[in-house]
Order: C-alpha cells, then sequence, then structure tokens
C-alpha cells in the first residue's frame, strides 16, 4: 500500500477553498506594497513637482501655500527669466555648458579607456603603485587639490579659459571612470583580444576595433556621469571662470540671485527647470545602457 | 615550410611556478600533430607560446626555420582557432572573416574574393550577415575556423575547439577538419596542424602522430596505432584506449606473472622481447585482448557487472581483489559469461610488463621505443 494522498471530492474543495483565500490575500498585499510605493514616491517628489509648477506661477503666489498647481499659470518666469539681468540671453549661458561638457566628456571617454585598458591589460613596472595612486585619488576630498590645481592653472595662464576645465579630465584625472572601465574590463574575457593580436592587430588597433566596441556600455555609463556632473558642477566654473559672457548654466542661475532679480522667484525656477532638462532627458534616452553599464561586474562577453 | 621544432622549451610563471619542462618536439611539414594530456599538463600553455600569446621562458621555437621567440603572433605563420571561439560581438561574420586581411590592409575586391571561398569551403555562405550571437555552436565554430583558414596560414594552432560542442557535433566537426586537413593538403598548401585536447578519441582520431604530455612532460610521441600498441610507460598505457587499460601489479617468476594466488603464462615470444625482470611489476592487458573461455589456462574471476553496450558487452570482474575490465563480444558473452567464476585469457602477444619503479615498459621490441 501506499499512502501517497488521492484527491478526492472534499481534498479538492478544500483546496479550492485555500487557493481562493491566497488570491485574496495576494490582492491585498498588493494594494497596500503598491500605496505605500506611490505615496513615499510622491513625497519624494514633490519638491521636483513643485518646482515645475511653481515656474509657471506668479511670484507672489509662490509663497502663498504648498500646493503645486498654478492658479493662472503664467509664462512670464520664463519669458523674463530667459532675458536675464546681463546683455546676454539664458541661451548663451546654455551654449557655455554645452561648450564646457563636448570637449570635456570627449577627453575623458578617450583618456579613461586607454588608462583603463592598460591597467587591465598590460605589465609593466611600478604598476601595482600606480593603480594604488590612482585609487588613492580616488579617496582624496577634492577641495584638498583645489589650491595647488588653482595656482598652477594661474600660472599656466589659464585663468578665465575653459582649460582648467577640460584638461584635468583630458589626462584622465577623474580616477572613478579609470576604476570603472578596468572593473569593467577585468570581467571581459581576454579570447577576443588574443584573436585580434594573432590577426595582426596591434595594441591600438586591438583597443579601438575590438575593445571599445565591447565596451560600449559602460563607456555611455562614463559619458552621462560626466555630463551630468559637469552639467550640474558649481565650484570648478565658480573658481576658474570670472567673465559673465562665459558662464554655464550653473553660475547664470547663482547670477540672477546675487543681482537686482533677488526676488524674481518664478524666473529662477523657470530657469533652473530648463537647466535640469537636458540631463533628464540624456538620462531616460540612455537609461538602459547605463543601468547595463554600472551593473557591469556580473557581465560575460 | 612550416616545420615546428620545440627546443628545451620552458615555461616559468613568477619564477618559481615551473610548468614546461624542457620541451623538445619536432612537428614536420603537412603534419597533423596532436597535444595530449589531462588539465593542467601544461598543453595549452605551450600552444600560447607556439603562438606567441605566452612569453617563452626558456629554450627556442623554430617555425619554417626562422627562430620566432622574440616575434608577435603576426609575424609567425600562424593562425589560431579558440576554445570559446573569441569572435568579435559587434562584427558580422563577414567582418570577423575579414578582419585579419582588414588590418593588413589588403585591397577590397581580394578581401571579398577570399571571404567568399572561405564560405563556400565552410558552407557558411548564408551566415555571412549574422552577429556571433545568432551563430548555434557548430555554426560558431565553423566561422572560427574559416578566420584561421582565410589567413592561408604555414601552421594551425587549435586550442581544444570542440571542447564547448555537443557529442554528435563534436563527431562531425572532428571529420570536417581532417577532411580539410588532408584537401588542403591535396591543394599543396601542407599547412602544419597543432591540435591540442583533453580528448584521448579526439586524438586517436584526428592525429598523424600524437605527443602525450603530462605535467610540463612529453611522455610519449607516436602515431596513433603505436602509441595503442607500444605504449612507452604506464601513464600512456593508461591514458590512451577505452576502457582503460588493467594494470595489475604482481611479481615476475620465471615465465610466468604472479597475482595473488594465481599465475599467469607469459609465452616465449613476450619474455623474448623483455628488456629488464622488475622486481615490482605491473602487468598491462587492453580489455579488448580477453577472451571469455570454458577451459585451459586463464584467469579466474567473479563477475561483478556486465554493461551490455549492443554488440558487445563490458564486464567488471573481481581477480585476487583487483578489478579487471573486460569487452568480449554479446554473443560470446551468452555463450560463457553466465557463470559465477569466470575465465579470461588474455591474449600474451598484446601483454604488457611495465617496471613499478620507473613506469618503463620493458616489454617493448628495441624499435618500439619512441622518444
Amino acid at each position: 500500500m501506499t499512502d501517497f494522498p488521492m484527491p478526492n471530492a472534499s481534498t479538492t474543495g478544500l483546496d479550492q477553498a485555500a487557493a481562493a483565500k491566497r488570491a485574496r490575500m495576494d490582492l491585498i498585499s498588493s494594494v497596500v506594497r503598491y500605496a505605500l510605493l506611490f505615496a513615499v514616491g510622491f513625497l519624494m517628489l514633490y519638491p521636483l513637482i513643485w518646482l515645475v509648477g511653481a515656474s509657471f506661477k506668479t511670484n507672489s503666489e509662490i509663497f502663498a501655500g504648498a500646493g503645486f498647481l498654478p492658479e493662472s499659470p503664467t509664462l512670464e518666469g520664463y519669458t523674463k527669466g530667459w532675458q536675464t539681468s546681463t546683455p546676454y540671453t539664458f541661451g548663451r549661458f546654455f551654449w557655455n555648458s554645452f561648450l564646457i561638457i563636448l570637449p570635456k566628456v570627449i577627453g575623458t571617454a578617450i583618456s579613461c579607456t586607454m588608462v583603463a585598458y592598460a591597467f587591465a591589460r598590460f605589465d609593466f613596472p611600478f604598476k601595482k603603485i600606480l593603480f594604488g595612486s590612482v585609487i588613492a585619488v580616488l579617496l582624496l576630498p577634492n577641495v584638498v587639490t583645489r589650491i595647488p590645481q588653482y595656482i598652477l592653472f594661474r600660472d599656466l595662464g589659464w585663468l578665465d579659459s575653459f582649460l582648467p576645465l577640460w584638461v584635468p579630465s583630458a589626462l584622465a584625472g577623474d580616477a572613478f571612470f579609470v576604476f570603472m572601465l578596468v572593473q569593467f574590463l577585468r570581467s571581459l574575457p581576454t579570447d577576443m583580444e588574443e584573436a585580434a593580436r594573432v590577426d595582426g592587430a596591434n595594441s591600438l588597433q586591438t583597443l579601438v576595433f575590438i575593445v571599445v566596441p565591447m565596451l560600449g556600455p559602460a563607456l555611455v555609463s562614463v559619458c552621462l556621469f560626466q555630463f551630468m556632473w559637469t552639467m550640474n558642477d558649481f565650484l570648478g566654473p565658480l573658481i576658474y571662470i570670472s567673465s559673465v559672457d562665459k558662464y554655464p548654466v550653473s553660475l547664470a542661475l547663482k547670477l540672477s540671485i546675487d543681482t537686482t532679480e533677488a526676488f524674481e522667484w518664478n524666473r529662477i525656477l523657470a530657469m533652473s527647470v530648463l537647466t535640469i532638462t537636458p540631463a533628464l532627458v540624456v538620462f531616460f534616452v540612455a537609461q538602459r545602457y547605463f543601468i547595463e553599464g554600472i551593473s557591469a561586474g556580473g557581465r560575460k562577453g | 615550410m612550416a616545420q615546428v621544432q620545440l627546443k628545451n622549451l620552458e615555461k616559468t610563471y613568477n619564477n618559481t611556478n615551473k610548468v614546461v619542462h624542457g620541451l623538445n618536439l619536432d612537428i614536420h611539414d603537412g603534419e597533423f600533430m596532436v597535444l595530449v594530456g589531462p588539465s593542467g599538463c601544461a598543453k595549452s600553455t605551450t600552444l600560447r607560446m607556439i603562438a606567441g600569446l605566452e612569453d617563452i621562458t626558456g629554450g627556442d621555437i623554430i617555425i619554417g626555420g626562422q627562430r620566432v621567440n622574440d616575434l608577435t603572433p603576426s609575424k609567425r605563420q600562424i593562425a589560431m582557432v579558440f576554445q570559446n571561439y573569441a569572435l568579435y560581438p559587434h562584427m558580422k561574420v563577414r567582418g570577423n572573416l575579414s578582419f585579419g586581411l582588414r588590418i593588413a590592409g589588403r585591397p577590397k575586391a581580394e578581401i571579398a574574393a577570399a571571404v567568399d571561398k572561405v564560405a563556400a569551403i565552410l558552407e557558411i555562405e548564408t551566415l555571412l550577415d549574422r552577429l556571433p550571437k545568432q551563430l548555434s555552436g557548430g555554426q560558431a565554430q565553423r566561422v572560427a575556423l574559416g578566420r584561421a583558414l582565410i589567413k592561408n596560414p604555414g601552421v594551425f594552432l587549435f586550442d581544444e575547439p570542440l571542447s564547448n560542442l555537443d557529442a554528435k557535433l563534436r563527431a562531425s566537426m572532428r571529420v570536417r577538419i581532417t577532411d580539410l586537413h588532408r584537401q588542403l593538403k591535396a591543394e599543396g598548401n601542407s599547412p602544419t596542424v597543432v591540435y591540442v585536447t583533453h580528448d584521448q578519441t579526439e586524438a586517436m582520431t584526428m592525429g598523424d602522430r600524437i605527443c602525450v604530455m603530462q605535467a610540463g612532460r612529453i611522455m610519449q610521441v607516436a602515431t596513433p596505432k603505436e602509441l595503442y600498441n607500444a605504449p612507452a610507460n604506464l601513464f600512456v598505457a593508461g591514458f590512451i584506449g577505452t576502457p582503460e587499460m588493467n594494470l595489475v601489479e604482481g611479481a615476475m617468476d620465471g615465465g610466468e606473472f604472479v597475482m595473488g594466488g594465481q599465475r599467469l603464462a607469459l609465452g616465449n615470444e613476450l619474455t623474448g622481447r623483455l628488456s629488464g625482470q622488475p622486481d615490482n611489476a605491473v602487468l598491462g592487458i587492453r580489455p579488448q585482448q580477453f577472451s571469455l573461455v570454458s577451459e585451459g589456462p586463464a584467469l579466474h574471476a567473479k563477475l561483478v557487472n556486465a554493461e551490455f553496450m549492443g554488440h558487445e558487452v563490458y564486464m567488471h570482474a573481481d581477480c585476487e581483489g583487483r578489478r579487471l575490465i573486460s569487452v568480449v563480444g554479446a554473443a560470446e558473452f551468452e555463450a560463457r559469461g553466465h557463470s559465477d567464476v569466470i575465465r579470461l585469457r588474455p591474449d600474451p602477444k598484446t601483454l604488457h610488463i611495465f617496471d613499478k619503479a620507473d613506469g618503463r615498459n620493458v616489454s617493448l621490441q628495441p624499435r618500439g621505443i619512441a622518444a
């Protein structure tokens, strides 16, 4: 005889009742979970939502309540804010930001890839010490190097130009990106590079034709991070750039608080919305690659 | 033209870990040489040194009469097929095949013609516009083969190319590769092949000669037939052949081999060719060389297990506490295998006697001792 339970009328009835109960519990649990997530998510996003809403309010309405829906929506903040109190429009500052970001991102991508490739794939004297110092730079607070850097760039005559913002990045000065790319490269098999060497490619050709395409997701992340950090960088331009006609948007926003427009909050908020828009758009467009890139450790080639 | 010579080849990692101990090997022009051995025997390291992907610690590698120790892989007239195919993931099959030629800056028309020719040989014309991730294992392997073939090299290096394929595909790729080698030879190209594998079936079926390696040393270099019939030592005897050769410890007593309570007459032919009388001897008997007899001199054993393989039966028997494996025909097993005590008579002409102390085969004809 076997004691394997055979289905009969009463047990199937019980099973059905249990299944229905479980389904009901699952539903309640889902409703509670989603309600909680929405509530917390809304709470976190509220300042951003309020920012967008308030940029369409009049100045007097902004401080009248905490609600985000404007009573009589107006574009005045945008039109007046765009004009600024300087001889330049906000478009000029966007253009300046672009002039800083583009060479910086390109320089970072090229230099960090080359340095990371060298660390990940070649043996050379003092490699361990050099890589150790890259990591040490990563851990060093930025403020420590501000003054020596400033004096260096002053002596080079680079003040009030974009060079102090471009050059360190073009020389793989961003240790974090080097580290990130080294880690990604270490997770890629070396077979393809060896096959390329057998096929007659030299180190540079192997890097350009084989390694860079495989590094794609990580490189997208590097460019995105650099884009967003440069867009949001306030201290760098503040220290090195003194002419208003070279100000990027981060400084231009501060400009409108400093001067006569001190209380024109709707203009400041409107320009803030415009300022965060490019970063948001780029992030959402490249989101897929970005996540692939930063979760790179587990990827197999 | 593309003879490969290894002279006292050595490899040491981190100055302390010596993995290749002075290899000497001559691979003839146009020869299919298989390096075989258990994992960790440094066969892949040796191949990678020939390819130039691994530095050489000592000795010389000579390809086509030229010392290549310090040449880059692309200057060594070699092409390599990797275990994981190593196809460039972002290039289509066409791009993968032509990469080497494009790097060399050959004219476009020549590249296109070469791609078409190789694709036709390997029957991958329909795959040319696919990415590697859209290929099956067998197709990827053929593309990898094509990438080597298109360079028209003097030496092909294969690093366990079939180990990622399933058994059936492996068997057909085996034939395809040897066919290709023969075809190229017939066309007068005479490419030399160095093929690394851990699978002795691949080694036996594909190689003109086989180099059996263990722990960074060469155990024997010989044709498949010679390796099977005249293994130079215990390691080769145990490594080559399926099922494994029975290796039974015992003692020599005149013309007889004594194992426990049983004595086996070795016969005049075998005792005549012994080059030594080891104190501790190991008797080597191929499972296929037993016959199941009902009377006469034989080893008496107790049948423990019988594996039915169709046309033959693998019998596992216990003889004086030692496990003996024998392969007999199904009919023979039906006639005489169904008793508690079976009588196994080995063919004395095919027996081998090894010296347990150094593993040497002391029963080889003098001419049979290979490097």
